[in-house]
């Protein structure tokens, strides 16, 4: 057990100095920060000092070494668009992505679960037809026009909802919630629907698949001949053998949950990660994007070391075969 | 010939599926409409002569106060929706082919050569491969996309924009084919037929383009229809951010952005129509797809 999470984090390292280097390579090569930073009218005793207080004068290599010790210690520099420190910004809104994230997370897999196991058992019946005709369009249906749509629907024309921001937030020391708050619940529902949306009719497909392979196999007619009630066999004894696909794609879709909050910040002008990314995308703030592609590659690769280690916890098979392996 | 393909299996397969039929069809108007958008379109979106602001944020045809002269109505600058539309459809399918074709070009050669030549080579090709699977392809576009336009500047950014866009999606959709071709590729490798050319002398690379490549091609294309669904939405995400198309050259995307600025005015359809014709072409290539991978393998059924 120790030696696997070992060897995986062993294997997670090159990939993140690898991202580290791609990210150096951007600060290194891309845009003039200087005139970015200055703007039209300057003088040459201003540029010169700027770029002295930016580090560009020194030679790559001792630029590479600091960016990479800084890194680490999470410092990026100062934003180009900004003037403040990168790590400032991004903690003000890591919060807002974070709860965005975990609400829409969440949703999709508790909505997308149960549909998944309702169209499964009831799979003739009209509604899980309905259901499934639904999701089809939620796959096909991009997420940024979904929000676009449930804004229309929801705030233009029902006024239920507001359709930017996040309403009322709470500030602790370190974190700002919007949980708290009426408000801040209000403006929660739409971004997080529109984000889990894509997430939720893929987890219910794949459920339902399972679910079927599942219930088709002989020790759930043996089950049934034991004289089992359905509750028993549908959830004790089926459901349960869905799980290792079913943690494997939840834990992939939470990088794509992470990635989509960009649209969807956008869309509602939620005040998070993404949007601040996708800003700097538009005036290609270099410290902003490295320290977001950093931040985000670190987060994929613990996904990544979690979802193997659920494994372990689910199905035993793979205690024995990792081990006759090694 | 025609007779020959009308008999064929995969066309038997085709005229028995009502979906294939009804999305093919779909899909065919879409693609007629906006190729021939220059005599078919009702104004030019590009012609300033179109440009009328009296006209401006005209409802469609078939609201209470909407006319016949601007079916699917006019945006703020007066300009017909349905005209914007189809210009902007064959930028977005113009932009989704290519860099499909692009992210296929990639992906064939880098599998071809990983799956043929195997050992250290092959190791370090799929673990970039690999690495890159395990970001969101839009999240690899975006940055790409954003680190590439930032090193060209000024004038020609607008205008090289679009082969910035090709780029960008192309390279964030290469591993899936590259894995697919070296997985058959390995397996075409130790067949007869691979050691017979090789015993009669013929290059590696002779080898692998004109007889292996013939043989792995199949999976490449239904992969290859699926995932052009992916990049057109791709791309009208990119051009939705504001990191796509510009203004002056609307995809479909980029309308969709433009029009979110009237939809709090009540001005909705210069947002909808965009975006239901983006749904509809996605939606027909996704089925298309879908049809062509059980048609294909019908093991995968």
């Amino acid at each position: 057990m120790a030696a696997f999470v070992l060897s995986r984090v062993a294997q997670a390292i090159p990939v993140l100095l690898t991202v580290g280097l791609i990210a150096f390579a951007m600060f290194k090569f891309v845009g003039d920060p200087v005139t970015i930073m200055l703007g039209t009218t300057y003088t040459e005793e201003q540029k010169i000092a700027l770029i002295h207080d930016l580090g560009l004068d020194q030679p790559f290599i001792v630029q590479y070494g600091r960016f990479m010790w800084n890194a680490v210690h999470g410092n990026f520099g100062l934003s180009y668009r900004l003037a403040r420190p990168v790590m400032e910004l991004i903690n003000e809104r890591l919060p807002a992505t974070l709860e965005l994230a975990g609400t829409a997370a969440t949703l999709a897999l508790l909505v997308g679960v149960s549909m998944g196991v309702f169209t499964g058992i009831n799979r003739t019946a009209l509604s899980a037809r309905l259901i499934m005709i639904f999701s089809l369009v939620g796959v096909s249906l991009p997420p940024f026009l979904f929000g676009i749509l449930l804004i229309l629907v929801f705030s233009v024309g029902l006024g239920w909802f507001p359709s930017f921001g996040r309403g009322e937030v709470v500030h602790f020391s370190h974190w700002s919630t919007g949980f708290l708050t009426w408000a801040g619940l209000k403006a929660l529902v739409l971004p997080a629907v529109t984000l889990g949306l894509f997430q939720m009719t893929l987890m219910m497909r794949l459920v339902r698949a399972e679910m079927l392979d599942v219930l088709r196999s002989d020790y759930i007619k043996f089950a049934r001949a034991r004289g089992l009630g359905p509750r028993a066999i549908n959830f004790g004894h089926a459901l349960k053998n869905t799980l290792v696909p079913v943690i494997t794609i939840a834990g992939l879709q939470i990088g794509g949950i992470i990635a989509f909050s960009i649209v969807t910040e956008t869309v509602f002008q939620w005040p998070g990660m993404g949007l601040l990314f996708v800003q700097s995308v538009q005036v290609a703030d270099i410290p902003v994007m490295a320290a977001y592609l950093m931040l985000v590659s670190v987060i994929f690769v613990a996904i990544n070391l979690m979802v193997d280690l659920l494994y372990y916890a689910v199905d035993p098979r793979l205690r024995m075969t990792r081990a006759a392996a090694r | 010939m025609w007779a020959r393909a009308w008999d064929s299996d995969l066309a038997y397969n085709f005229r028995h599926s009502p979906v294939a039929v009804v999305s093919a069809l779909v899909l065919l108007v879409l693609l007629v409409a906006c190729l021939f958008c220059d005599w078919l379109a009702p104004s030019n979106p590009f012609d300033l002569a179109s440009l009328d602001l009296m006209e401006s944020l005209k409802p469609p045809a078939l609201s209470p106060e909407g006319g016949w002269d601007h079916v699917l109505g006019t945006d703020g600058q007066g300009r017909d929706v349905l005209a914007g539309i189809m210009y902007g459809a064959r930028i977005s399918f113009v932009v989704g082919i290519a860099s499909v074709l692009f992210a296929v070009a990639v992906g064939i050669t880098v599998g071809l050569i990983a799956g043929y030549a195997g050992g250290i080579v092959d190791s370090v090709l799929m673990r970039v491969a690999d690495v890159q699977l395990s970001f969101p392809a839009i999240l690899i576009a975006l940055l790409v996309d954003g680190v590439v336009s930032a090193t060209i500047s000024g004038q020609a950014r607008e205008r090289s924009q679009i082969y910035v866009i090709i780029f960008s999606i192309g390279i964030s959709f290469w591993p899936q084919f590259a894995r697919t071709v070296r997985g058959s590729t390995m397996m075409e490798r130790g067949r007869d037929y691979v050691m017979a050319a090789r015993v009669i002398g013929l290059s590696a690379p002779r080898i692998m383009v004109t007889h292996i490549l013939p043989n792995v091609l199949g999976p490449v294309l239904v992969i290859g229809t699926l995932t052009l669904g992916l990049a057109i939405i791709s791309e009208a995400t990119l051009s939705f951010l504001g990191v796509g198309l510009p203004a002056t050259q609307p995809s479909v995307g980029t309308l969709i952005r433009i029009g979110n600025d009237f939809l709090f005015s009540g001005e909705w359809w210069i947002t909808i129509f965009p975006g239901l014709t983006l749904v509809l072409i996605v939606l027909s290539i996704n089925l298309l797809g879908d049809w062509l991978r059980d048609a294909l393998d019908p093991r995968l059924r």
